[in-house]
């Protein structure tokens, strides 16, 4: 090996604390991405080693490297694809038997393979010991203990893998034996690979043979397309041995396959390799706590109990972070309105670019404490629990436990966001279940929907408050689970993925895991404020603001001001313009400054109206007056894309209520109350709506990351929006129609 | 001894697995967790809903559907 720089990849089970041993190794010199094309994540980092830079990469954990989940294809493709000088195979000492398949797997590919033992102590505690030198024997690679969490055992692994990057060892394919049907069949099928050089570029023959015997489908398509005649001969060995079998057996070549494996490795642990002083399958700390955790009666309620700690810690410890934020968005504003002259680049530069940024950034506080809670959760191995509790029911409705998560965080006790939702689907690894989950979690009901509802609410149903929110937030479940299921039974059609599930134990999560965690995702949510909100946030402001106003229609309200003030005594003028606070006024001046601020409101009405969101606004009327909704309500709702919260602000101009705050809106839903056009079941109507229609475009955004195409961003927009139109014309109609 | 499909069986029963008679994707993520004929388990519980099913096996715990448990048939000790 030369100077250039080397590869080391993590590879091994869920689990098995390959992340940690990562964070050790790398700190925070670390950098995620995802691999070309697909959504898995892509972990790497360097580590400096005698002052040369290591890249180490964190495979996905797996538990086998066929072709059938996204994981395992991706691992593989890296092993082969950039060969990695050395994969370090990180295994639970205290579940060595199942751990050493994927080792097996690794050994088969003709990968250098350096085994670390981890968690040893923990090995140690349940009364497993492991011969380490009979083991690395038996194996034919170096093996090293070692403890992730304390850092144990890191040095000597690097130093072996160093050894390895040298080319200190030979490596060789291991050869297991599969038995009498298939070990004659792979020999046959290993001379015609060799001979035809049959992907040899890439892979060793007899471990394409192999994966022939397995019906790979990602080895097969490669072999199909690089010589149909090879991968048909080797099609109809295959086919021969499979008959044999399944006659013989009632097994089929992958069945037997994998048994043989399994075999392989109970014969290895053999003669005191492994030795237990306690039975393996009795109970330690981990299964009492679940016995209690995860009881048919307790389980529910301590779930419900957790969630709501999760909601609290959230909510709580973000406030006033999130508060400093507004504060200094707020500042950042009032100075640019004080520098800046009147016009077009001031109005560009608060509402376009610092309302837009400044109400996605003041978000971050609230994310990064969801987050936090969040990886708690998954680390310590509480979510696993929730998935298994839940998936009886998500199942009926298409999804899998693990969804749970993204509804709540979404918002499913009201109050979450969409965002942390979205990109907590991540723990799914069904795809189908997964892509469901992430359409219909933006129908829960998030923070930034309440104002709105609250708003509603308090115009319209006064007196029956905590009734109607709790119904809004029994719509916005049954909705959701209602339309995964139509999603799934039609544009995510199939069965159900396979839940077979490890329960790991639970463990107390390290400081640096979270803390790394946390940051990941709250930076990428940042990134994305930074550049396409910016410009989301940009083009909705020139939407509500252009075309300016002509001439002709400013003229009436600069005369109806030139009048007021021509009729005021000049003194009153005088103070008016050089007082700076309301109180110093006297009853003279606040009267006409009052007249002044109506007119100035009425003009922005006028001037939204005019604006090409009004005019969208206006020209949808024709069909939202099905669902009760004028053109005010439409540009509302349009403005709402950008965030929820918007749509009351904007409610606000278009009825010429200057800034409204969210938090305060009394007033507004006054003037609603007792606005033609406006009554209880407009409001319910509008409520439907708001529940489901198109999610904010930062969610948008995030699925189309997610989903990892542009598709689903764009389906999501316009189904929520059907989805939501329909149900809210008939909510009306039929409202309509019964006399309310 | 005699043989059950997983999913009759009950809590705190163990046995040793006869057959896994699961094809495709479950069938190779059954036996990626080590359910092959000759593993011993032992039900640990079952969630509030009575599915999924969770069982101690290896000296790990893994969990899965009653729909998928029927595919595996177990010896079942007294």
């Amino acid at each position: 090996m030369n100077k250039m720089s080397a590869t080391i990849a993590l590879a091994g089970n869920p689990n098995s604390g390959k992340t940690t041993l990562f964070n050790a190794l790398t700190g925070a010199h670390q950098h995620v991405g995802n691999y070309p094309g697909v959504t898995v994540e892509k972990k790497e980092g360097t580590y400096i080693l005698n002052g040369r830079k290591l890249k180490v990469v964190d495979l996905p954990g797996t538990y086998s490297l066929t072709a059938y989940s996204l994981e395992e294809v991706v691992a593989r493709d890296f092993l082969v694809q950039e060969k990695p000088q050395v994969v370090i195979d990180i295994v639970d000492a205290s579940n060595l038997e199942r751990n050493l398949y994927l080792t097996l797997q690794f050994m088969e590919l003709g990968v250098p393979v350096c085994l670390a033992l981890n968690m040893i102590d923990v090995a140690e505690t349940r009364g497993i010991s492991i011969d380490v030198d009979k083991l690395s024997k038996s194996l034919g690679i170096p093996i090293v203990s070692t403890v992730a969490r304390s850092g144990k055992g890191k040095d000597r692994l690097i130093a072996t893998a160093e050894s390895i990057i040298k080319g200190d060892r030979e490596v060789r394919p291991l050869t297991i034996s599969y038995g009498k049907d298939i070990d004659p069949a792979l020999t046959e099928m290993e001379a015609i690979v060799q001979s035809a050089r049959f992907l040899t570029d890439r892979y060793p023959a007899r471990w394409v043979a192999l994966k022939y015997m397995e019906s790979d489908e990602q080895i097969r398509k490669l072999g199909h397309q690089q010589d149909a005649n090879v991968s048909a001969r080797l099609d109809r060995i295959v086919t021969k041995v499979a008959h044999h079998i399944e006659d013989t057996l009632d097994s089929y070549p992958e069945a037997v396959i994998a048994d043989q494996r399994y075999g392989y490795i109970k014969s290895l642990l053999k003669n005191n390799v492994i030795t237990h002083r306690k039975d393996p399958n009795r109970l330690f700390i981990s299964d009492k706590i679940d016995k209690v955790v995860t009881n048919r009666l307790a389980g529910p309620l301590i779930m419900l109990a957790i969630v709501f700690g999760l909601y609290h810690f959230t909510f709580t410890y973000s406030e006033m972070p999130v508060g400093w934020l507004e504060a200094f968005f707020g500042w950042l504003g009032g100075i640019v309105d004080r520098v800046l002259p009147e016009g077009l680049l001031k109005s560009l530069i608060i509402s376009g670019v610092i309302d837009g940024v400044g109400g996605v950034l003041g978000f971050v506080p609230l994310i990064m404490f969801m987050f936090l809670g969040i990886a708690f959760l998954e680390d310590s191995g509480y979510m696993a629990r929730m998935a298994y509790m839940l998936d009886r029911v998500f199942l009926l409705f298409g999804l899998h436990g693990s969804s749970v998560m993204a509804f709540i965080i979404s918002g499913g006790i009201a109050g979450g966001c969409a965002v942390p939702g979205v990109m907590a689907t991540r723990t799914l690894k069904s795809r189908k279940e997964r892509l469901a989950t992430l359409l219909t979690a933006p129908f829960m009901n998030c923070g930034a929907k309440l104002p709105v509802f609250a708003l509603l609410v308090a115009a319209f149903f006064a007196g029956s408050e905590a009734t109607v929110m709790l119904i809004i937030t029994l719509i916005a479940w049954v909705g959701a689970l209602l339309a995964a299921k139509f999603l799934r039974m039609t544009v995510i059609r199939g069965a159900s993925t396979p839940f077979v599930m490890e329960l790991p134990p639970y463990r107390l999560p390290t400081f640096k895991g979270l803390a790394i965690h946390t940051w990941e995702r709250t930076w990428q949510y940042i990134k994305k404020a930074g550049t396409v909100i910016l410009g989301i946030s940009v083009i909705l402001w020139a939407l509500m603001t252009f075309p300016e106003l002509p001439e002709s229609k400013r003229q009436p309200f600069e005369q109806a001001r030139e009048k007021i003030m021509a009729t005021a005594p000049p003194a009153v003028i005088q103070t008016l313009e050089s007082a700076e606070e309301e109180g110093s006024l006297s009853d003279e001046a606040k009267e006409i400054k009052t007249q002044l601020t109506e007119i100035d409101l009425k003009e922005a009405e006028t001037a939204l109206q005019n604006s090409v969101a009004g005019r969208i606004g206006s020209s949808l009327e024709t069909v939202s007056h099905w669902a009760g909704f004028d053109w005010r309500t439409n540009i509302a709702l349009v403005g709402g894309f950008a965030a929820k919260e918007v749509v009351v602000s904007t409610l606000g101009t278009a009825y010429s209520l200057g800034e409204v705050d969210p938090e305060a809106s009394e007033s507004l839903s006054e003037t609603l109350a007792n606005a033609p056009g406006w009554r209880p079941l407009t409001a319910m109507s509008l409520i439907i709506f708001t529940i489901f229609y198109a999610p904010c475009f930062v969610t948008v955004i995030c699925i189309v990351r997610e989903a990892g195409s542009w598709k689903w961003g764009v389906f999501s927009m316009i189904f929520n929006t059907l989805l939501a139109f329909t149900l809210a014309v008939i909510v009306f109609q039929i409202g309509s129609a019964m006399g309310f | 001894m005699y043989k059950l499909p997983m999913r009759k069986m009950k809590k705190n029963q163990s046995g040793v697995i006869s057959a896994v008679k699961a094809t495709g994707e479950l069938g190779r993520r059954i036996r990626d967790m080590g359910m092959v004929p000759g593993s011993e388990i032992k039900i640990q519980g079952h969630a509030p809903l009575y599915d999924p099913v969770s069982l101690r096996i290896m000296g790990f715990t893994l969990t899965l559907r009653n729909s998928e448990a029927d595919y595996i048939d177990v010896e079942v000790n007294e």
